[in-house]
Parts: structure tokens; C-alpha cells; sequence
């Protein structure tokens, strides 16, 4: 058995996007401090701080995450995918594609997190009706949309996901 | 918005968790999936010296079977509300858990933080109340059993001392025949501003030989409603004469919160509402 320890500045790794990262982090310092201010990758925004908006979600080892509620010693060692991941090859993914086409933004704060959010729903939920986009993206807030575009962006990138699927 | 200065500690062994927490005293705090924890921390609301990390324990994960089945504390949401055993043998905790936070929440969240942490407002607290599960406690002395009747003192504050963690949740032998879990929040996922649950054990011809009725978010803890349990025994559910007395009979003798969110004669009239609604819930399980 054992223990690990980290009192002030101490060197954390993880993986951001399938890319080794590393930076110093006082324990104190959040994921979403962490990959904005330490690594640079400011695409994770920040809105509440207290876990109520969803901005700041990212995937940890596969599943959301609320980054402003995670420490970044926490997970160290453990594999994170931000927005900046989602395009591939400067090819925006079926769910960037569906949020432009369906208007399912305006000031694109929030955008960040529903992507991230969305995308990850999508993976076990291909075909989602409606009430369970609701339920689902009920974790991120928008101020701008009324939520109309956000859902029928969900609903587009099933299918556009779906198109992709058959094509392969 | 930034956490004060800790330091962190991660163990991988029950025993040196509960060293360390012994170790910093009041001053430490052990950390689960960080949900409720961090962002008190974040408004400094808590500051405290040392988080313990208590995710890495292999054996306070995972749900057990062992005639009785047991929830580990570090369990996260998610996996309680996939598990098809849990699903089938106690549909109640996947209510609860559907109206915990939201999907990124339950990822994180763990099954035992919510407990220990004590929400007055929390869903699982009231689900522990519900099923009248037992707290398994791991100290400097060992190990502890505690009825969760006797756990939830009062807000965020439970039978738990500083150097004690909650290891697992004990469900009963028996599975409750039949529930209801209903509550009002302002919005899909938040704290509840009154709720409800009813648990309720039957005979064949469908008549209560034990119930529980539990109300949360309406006074410092969850509270057991036993002028209520004792008006259902030997009643059927689906009596509808009596559905309005026992609703009535819960929702006396609780010393109403009143705050930002409501008054608390809303939360009175509100847990007369729940109360009815949860046990007829309850009663549309009945078999025949």
C-alpha cells in the first residue's frame, strides 16, 4: 500500500487529446485552470465555477467531466479530450457541423461544453429522441439560443453521424 | 473563485486513509468524486488544509453481493444506475439517482459522497432513510455499523467523526414491494425544494405490513414521516380514503425551512403534494 502527496508546485501529466502534456499545478489548481493557463488550451471555458453551467465540460477517460470540479493532480495520468480535439485535420466534426448549420449558437460561450457533452451522449445514444436530448444537455445552460437549435443541432449530428457510419 | 492552498494525499489502502484523516483532524476532508466538496471549496466555503483522495481504495468500489447487497462508497452515480442487478432488485435508487445532478455530475459524483456529505436537500440521503440501509463506518477502531436513521444529524453534518469514513451502504435483506419518489426542484437536476419517498412492504392481498415514508429538502435533514408509516399498515395503497389523511399526517411535525427559494409553507403544502403522489406511485406497483 501507499501514499501519494503533493504539497505546492509539482509536475502533473496527462493526456490532452491523445498528446502527452505536462505542467506544474499546485494542488489547489483546477483542470480547467490547468488546461486553460498552463497548457494554453483556452477552447474550455470557464462560466460558473460551481458545476451548474457545463461550460467547462471535458471528457475524463471517456466521460464528461465538469473541469472546474476536478483537481488537476487528480487526475494525472488520465486521458482528456477538450473541444480543441473534436476537428480533425481542420475538418470540423459532425457535431460542430450540426451546431453551425442548426444555429446552436450565438455568443458560442457555452458552445465548449454542449459540444463535448453532446458528442459523448451521441456515443452511447445514436438515435436519441428529443426528451432524451433534453434530459441529457439539461446539465449545460445557454443564455442566447432558447435551446430549440441546440436540440435540433443534437438531432442533425445523430444523423450526420449515422450518414458517416453507413458510408464507411 | 479559486480554491484555498491544500495539501493533497492520495492513498491506495483504506487503513492509511484513515491515518491520514487522524493525521489532519477537523482540518482534513476526504474527497470522492468532488462534486458537492469542490465547489464549496471554490466559494470558500470550505478551506480545508488537506484533501484525502479516496478514489483510489480498490475496496470501497463496487457493489457487492454477499446475501446482502452493498453499495462501495466510492461507487460512482453512473455505474449504480447502470447496474442491471441493482435495477431489477431495487428500481427506487435509479429513481433517486435520475434526479441526482446531471449526466457529467453522476460520472464524477460517488454513491457514498452524496451520503456523507449530507445535503438536507439530497436525494440519496432520503433514499438511505427510505430503505433503512445501514452506514458501514471504517475508523481508527475498526469498522461500525449505523442505521441511517441514526446517521443525518443535521445540515452537512452526520454520525461520522473526523477520522472515520463512510466505507459502504448496507441495502436491506428484503427489497421494499413496492415505492414512490417524487420531488419539485426549480430545474431538471438541481437540489430539490421538496421531495418524497415511499417505500412500502405488502402481503399477497397487497395490504402494507411496513412502510416508510421519508420527506427531504424541507428541514435541516431527511426526515422519517412516522405518524404516516403507522396510519398505512394494515391499509391497501390504493385506498384512496386514506391517501389524503396519511399526506396530511406526514407533513406535520416538521420544522419548515424558509429561505431564498421558498417559504416554508410552500414546502408544507408542497410535501402533502409529494407525499400523495409518491404513494400513489407506490400503490400503480401493486400487483393485480
Amino acid at each position: 500500500m501507499s501514499i501519494e502527496k503533493r504539497e505546492g508546485p509539482t509536475l502533473v501529466q496527462l493526456k490532452v487529446n491523445g498528446e502527452t502534456r505536462s505542467g506544474i499545478a499546485e494542488p489547489r489548481l483546477l483542470l480547467s485552470d490547468f488546461l486553460r493557463h498552463t497548457l494554453g488550451l483556452t477552447g474550455t471555458h470557464v462560466g460558473c465555477e460551481q458545476g451548474v453551467c457545463g461550460a467547462c465540460t471535458v471528457l475524463l477517460d471517456g466521460e464528461p467531466a465538469r473541469s472546474c470540479l476536478t483537481f488537476a493532480v487528480q487526475v494525472a495520468g488520465s486521458c482528456v479530450e477538450t473541444v480543441e480535439g473534436l476537428a480533425v485535420d481542420g475538418r470540423l466534426a459532425p457535431i460542430q457541423e450540426a451546431f453551425r448549420s442548426e444555429h446552436g449558437l450565438q455568443c458560442g460561450f457555452c458552445t465548449p461544453g454542449f459540444l463535448i457533452s453532446a458528442d459523448a451522449f451521441l456515443d452511447e445514444h445514436p438515435e436519441p429522441s428529443v426528451d432524451e436530448i433534453r434530459e441529457h444537455m439539461s446539465g449545460n445552460v445557454c443564455r442566447c439560443t432558447g435551446y430549440q437549435g441546440i436540440v435540433a443541432a443534437v438531432q442533425k449530428a445523430a444523423e450526420l453521424r449515422r450518414e458517416a457510419a453507413d458510408g464507411d | 473563485m479559486k480554491p484555498a492552498s491544500f495539501v493533497y494525499v492520495a492513498p491506495d489502502g483504506l487503513d492509511e486513509a484513515v491515518d491520514a484523516l487522524r493525521e489532519y483532524g477537523a482540518d482534513g476532508k476526504a474527497l470522492a468524486g468532488g462534486q458537492s466538496l469542490v465547489p464549496m471549496m471554490n466559494m470558500r466555503l470550505a478551506r480545508p488544509s488537506a484533501l484525502v483522495d479516496i478514489t483510489r481504495i480498490a475496496e470501497l468500489s463496487g457493489i457487492r453481493r454477499n446475501g446482502r447487497t452493498a453499495i462501495g462508497a466510492t461507487t460512482r452515480q453512473k455505474d449504480v444506475l447502470a447496474d442491471p442487478g441493482l435495477a431489477v432488485e431495487f428500481p427506487v435508487i435509479r429513481a433517486a439517482l435520475h434526479n441526482v445532478g446531471h449526466a457529467a455530475n453522476r460520472a464524477r459524483g460517488t454513491f457514498g459522497g452524496s451520503v456523507a456529505h449530507a445535503d438536507p436537500a439530497a436525494e440519496l440521503p432520503a433514499l438511505m432513510l427510505a430503505l433503512d440501509a445501514e452506514m458501514v463506518i471504517r475508523g481508527p477502531d475498526g469498522e461500525r455499523v449505523v442505521a441511517a436513521d441514526d446517521f443525518f444529524i443535521t445540515y452537512y453534518t452526520t454520525d461520522l467523526d473526523v477520522d472515520e469514513l463512510l466505507a459502504e451502504v448496507r441495502l436491506p435483506p428484503r427489497a421494499p414491494s413496492v415505492w414512490g419518489f417524487t420531488e419539485v426542484a426549480r430545474r431538471r437536476g438541481d437540489f430539490a425544494l421538496a421531495g418524497a419517498v415511499v417505500t412500502a412492504t405488502t402481503d399477497a392481498a397487497g395490504v402494507v405490513q411496513s412502510a416508510r415514508v421519508v420527506l427531504f429538502g424541507v428541514t435541516d435533514r431527511p426526515v422519517r414521516a412516522e405518524g404516516a408509516e403507522e396510519a398505512l399498515v394494515g391499509r391497501r395503497l390504493d385506498d384512496g380514503g386514506i391517501v389524503r389523511e396519511v399526506a396530511e399526517l406526514a407533513a406535520e411535525g416538521v420544522d419548515y425551512t424558509s429561505d431564498v427559494h421558498v417559504p416554508g409553507i410552500y414546502r408544507r403544502e408542497a410535501s402533502v403534494a409529494l407525499v400523495r403522489r409518491a404513494i400513489r406511485q407506490a400503490a400503480s406497483l401493486l400487483g393485480g
